[in-house]
């Protein structure tokens, strides 16, 4: 089951398999690899688990800086009122 | 059941805020500014976001925001709808970003869209499952920085795909549509990020990369 082939194959598609984004066929085989092999647990697991981490700690989306937000309606403002349209 | 609920309740509400959006953009080109503040007021937040996640600096973030959104004033009247307003607002937000990257250093864009290189004919036999471990169960500061320290090391292309795909929650296909690029070549640079990504907490947990090092990490693939 941990062939040489099948290991590549699991490697390139580990991404869209954990994004659930493979055509069920494919799904399944890749399933039915992984039974057998450890590695590719592993593998999968941790690149699961990063991206987790990713989506959970990486940067959180903040509120604009209320100064920021101001400079933007001021520059707007100017640029519009001389005309830029 | 609750899944296809949850789906079109998704999907109802993406319409309603396409339609608001064209709302927006109707009254826009009928000379309504009060309207294109709505649209500011609605979007400032996600793209000044995506401009300080992408260049790392709030300075540049700024300066790309107000380029933004004077853009999209001077070319509503050529928007057409045929992709969402938010895919267009987004494609003129990251070629602002693209850009003021390229001001700064010349990059080949392009040149590491060589295939996935594999180490050896398969994996290897020993790959440690750090998945559970307990550093992770709880808010970690050190795993933050070290997260921010790679996406920051990861050349831009690679790094505006993750950003764009497991921050902001865009498809693979508005991916395309923002980067200009096949469905094929998003899922291909977003593979490669994850894997420096899992590569570099992978060498974290056996204790082989310091934040120092973890800075680097992204220019090594």
């Amino acid at each position: 089951m941990t062939d040489k082939m099948k290991c590549r194959e699991i490697f390139e598609k580990i991404s869209d398999y954990i994004d659930r984004d493979l055509d069920p066929d494919i799904c399944g085989q890749i399933e039915a690899h992984i039974k057998g092999c450890e590695p590719c647990v592993a593998f999968i697991n941790t690149l699961r688990r990063a991206v987790e981490l990713y989506r959970k700690e990486g940067s959180p989306a903040q509120d604009i800086p209320r100064k920021v937000s101001a400079n933007l309606r001021e520059f707007l403002k100017k640029e519009i009122d001389a005309g830029v349209k | 059941m609750a899944t296809d609920t949850a789906n079109g309740e998704a999907a109802s509400g993406a319409e309603e805020n396409k339609a608001e959006d064209l709302e927006f953009i109707a009254q826009v080109k009928a000379g309504s500014f009060r309207a294109f503040e709505r649209i500011v007021n609605k979007y400032e937040s996600r793209v000044y976001n995506h401009c300080v996640k992408f260049l790392n600096s709030q300075e540049d973030a700024e300066d790309v925001l107000q380029e933004t959104f004077l853009q999209v004033y001077k070319s509503l009247e050529s928007f057409r709808g045929e992709s969402a307003f938010s895919t267009w607002l987004f494609k003129i937000a990251t070629n602002g970003c693209l850009m003021r990257i390229r001001k700064k250093k010349k990059v080949d864009l392009v040149s590491i869209d060589k295939p996935l290189e594999f180490d050896g004919s398969s994996l290897q036999r020993e790959i440690v499952d750090w998945s559970k471990n307990p550093a992770l169960m709880h808010g970690n500061d050190e795993i933050k920085r070290l997260l921010d320290t790679i996406i920051s090391s990861l050349p831009e292309d690679k790094r505006i795909v993750l950003i764009m795909k497991d921050v902001e929650g865009f498809s693979n296909i508005e991916i395309g549509q923002i980067l200009n690029m096949t469905v094929a070549a998003v899922k291909s640079r977003l593979h490669r990020a994850r894997l420096v990504l899992r590569e570099a907490l992978t060498k974290y947990f056996d204790g082989t990369l310091d934040m120092t090092s973890a800075g680097k990490i992204g220019n090594e693939r």
